[in-house]
């Protein structure tokens, strides 16, 4: 601060309001504060709690063809919606498809940041190579994989070709099943989504990785530790609030996937990737029926909601804070 | 028995590398195969097996992808809607985020948590409403205008006459402070009329928020709660001391923001834009919904109509797909330490 500034030691004390009125020192104080989180409040009252409850409030009515004309109905259509095989269906594709992405993401970003985390010539090289599918959009990655997924020139079925198995048409295949009657469309959309965040994940762990004090593997070294318990006694333990992180996030990104869907599939063939997300913009936006969508909205938040809070509980026992 | 350690530690390092590279040509291979792609003439695009290298470049399938849907408007779109994100999130998060660290209030710590508890709130799960929302401000019910123009004034007034009051701080006697007080109300109570006339008669207009507007792609987004706590977990380790000693030398609230707290900030500032930018760039859903002319459509969504519209043609797809990757491939490589320190506080507050 200048010294130029107001004199300081001829300023009188600020009137002490406060001790005579309480709570207009408090209140005063409210109003300052107020004034830096108003823009804030307006906006998250506005975006994100308002229609949280408008959310819930039109799962109450029927919505004509045109999105308007609103019939009351009470409980009926939550009871309706949620009981409903196609909402069964696409909770199934969603957890199917939270199931593909999130272990399988994980690992292979694991792997792949003990890898870059080597002291090599070069590391520095493949780091940024590995997290490089971060600039890439959802949509950019769906495009491309559009490509490497076409069932007659595509990459991903030459190669198959080359093992003499057989051509897939990934994305529009009704026919053949894997496991709980879910089709190639969802492996194939849920390799886009692991190509998607592998980056993110990579990034993250090796941040994560570079925190590790060096001392510890010293001094287990020293103990004649061989490289496997080193990785299982200090590494996994010590990255463990990462590993939490990266779940409790990929979890929520798969819940929420919408572009790549988009994009690929449609939701389709027969509603094989259908998810939660996909099924509120076809309900909604497509068909109009906003009360229905809505119901499926808030399943979706609550589902969220129960999904992160045991995700936590359960997997916070087993994480190691420093 | 040397010769032996010393060949099976040049052999782990050759299987490290052999697999480093499988790895990396594994995460590289779509998008190096978008370039090829990009680059290939039409009927080599579709051909059977797959070609893997372009000897005869083809730079004209990016001028084709640019002719065919308006990529340039769209990146344009794309960007002003990312910087005007940017901008705003960390103009309210810095705000809000001081307000947590620096002030003492009533309900404090009630309102902190309940700015955390949108964090749970799934963006998909409150689109319906707020597209509604965005639906209905086109042409608002005059209650609402009245209600939002009240609020706008109510704010700007007050803010303006705060922001005065604050400056008038210096004075020395009672008296010119209560009359410094007293014009401070006065011009605030003006400005606000007039910001709050003006809002009635945009949002009359439909001006203030609108379907295929920049408003409806960027006003939702202007405050985050993952902004405020990143801000204001950084402003938590800035000492109250420099507060009190700026508050001794007549500094207020918004002064000592500015001159002492952002200075000290930057790294975290530089990471919250960073993220924000690359998520409002990122955005599918919600421009898919509000935008519906070329003059607003953003990247994303007009990426995916050039795919479905030349589902013949890959190169020019491909061509139309590395434009779209190009700005952020930029970003990420510019910006890598803030995003990976960022990226650190999430694993941190996980």
């Amino acid at each position: 601060m200048k010294s130029g500034d107001a004199p300081t030691a001829a300023l009188p004390a600020p009137i002490p309001l406060g001790r005579r009125y309480p709570w207009l020192e408090g209140l005063s104080r409210f109003g300052g504060g107020m004034l830096f989180l108003w823009p804030s409040i307006l906006l998250f009252g506005g975006f994100v709690f308002y229609p949280l409850f408008k959310s819930v409030y039109l799962g109450f009515f029927v919505s004509d063809p045109f999105g308007r004309g609103q019939e009351f109905v009470g409980f009926d259509q939550y009871r309706e919606v949620l009981t409903s095989p196609d909402f069964r269906k696409s909770l199934l594709v969603t957890f199917l498809f939270a199931l593909y992405t999130v272990p399988t993401g994980m690992v292979l970003g694991l792997v792949l940041a003990l890898l870059a985390n080597q002291r090599l010539r070069g590391a520095l090289f493949f780091r940024t190579v590995f997290s490089s599918t971060i600039a890439a959009s959802v949509a950019v990655a769906a495009v491309m994989w559009l490509m490497l997924l076409n069932p007659s020139a595509g990459f991903v079925n030459w190669i198959l070709g080359q093992f003499d198995l057989p051509r897939v048409n990934w994305l529009t295949d009704p026919q053949w099943r894997t496991i709980w009657d879910s089709g190639p469309a969802l492996m194939a959309v849920s390799l886009t989504t692991i190509w998607l965040n592998i980056g993110f994940t990579t990034l993250v762990l090796l941040a994560a990785l570079q925190n590790i004090p060096q001392e510890l593997y010293e001094s287990a070294r020293v103990d004649g530790a061989s490289p496997w318990s080193l990785l299982r006694h200090i590494t996994l333990p010590m990255l463990s609030p990462s590993l939490l992180f990266v779940v409790v996030v990929s979890t929520i990104i798969a819940f929420q996937s919408f572009g790549q869907i988009h994009i690929l599939t449609r939701g389709g063939p027969l509603d094989a990737t259908n998810v939660i997300v996909y099924s509120i913009y076809t309900d909604a936006f497509i068909n109009f029926e906003y009360g229905a969508a809505a119901v499926r909205a808030v399943a979706l938040f609550l589902l969220m909601l129960t999904i992160t809070l045991i995700q936590l509980r359960f997997l916070e026992r087993r994480v190691f804070y420093r | 028995m040397t010769i032996r350690i010393r060949y099976s530690r040049v052999a782990r390092v050759a299987l490290t590398y052999a697999v480093l590279i499988l790895g990396a040509a594994i995460v590289i291979l779509p998008i190096y195969l978008a370039v090829v792609n990009s680059l290939l003439p039409k009927e080599d695009a579709i051909s059977y097996p797959p070609k893997l290298f372009a000897p005869d470049p083809q730079f004209g399938n990016f001028k084709k992808a640019m002719d065919v849907v308006p990529l340039g408007r769209y990146m344009f779109n794309s960007f002003i809607q990312s910087s005007v994100i940017t901008l705003g999130q960390l103009a309210t998060s810095v705000l809000a985020a001081y307000a947590f660290a620096f002030m003492r209030f009533p309900l404090r710590n009630f309102l902190f948590m309940l700015f955390l508890s949108t964090l749970m709130v799934p963006w998909e799960a409150s689109i319906i409403p707020n597209f509604q929302t965005v639906q209905m401000m086109g042409d608002p019910p005059a209650g609402l205008a009245v209600a939002i123009a009240v609020l706008v004034g109510l704010s700007v007034g007050a803010g303006v006459a705060a922001l005065l009051a604050g400056v008038f701080r210096g004075g020395r006697t009672a008296r010119w402070r209560i009359r410094a007080l007293a014009v401070a109300v006065l011009v605030g109570a003006l400005v606000g009329i007039l910001a709050g006339v003006g809002t009635l008669r945009a949002a009359l207009d439909g001006k203030i928020l609108s379907l295929d507007s920049y408003q409806a792609l960027t006003i939702p987004f202007l405050a985050t709660a993952f902004g405020t706590f990143l801000m204001r977990q950084h402003f938590m380790t800035i000492p109250l001391e420099l507060r009190d000693a700026a508050a001794i030398d007549g500094y207020g609230h918004l002064r000592f923001l500015w001159r002492v707290v952002l200075p000290l900030s930057k790294p975290a500032l530089g990471t919250l834009a960073v993220f924000a930018f690359l998520q409002s760039w990122n955005q599918y859903l919600w421009p898919l919904l509000v935008t519906n002319s070329d003059t607003y459509r953003t990247v994303q969504i007009g990426l995916a109509g050039l795919a479905s519209q030349e589902i013949g043609s890959i190169n020019v797809v491909m061509a139309g797909t590395i434009i779209a990757l190009l700005p952020m491939l930029v970003v990420i490589v510019l910006f890598q330490r803030q995003l990976v320190r960022g990226l650190m506080q999430g694993a941190l507050k996980g």
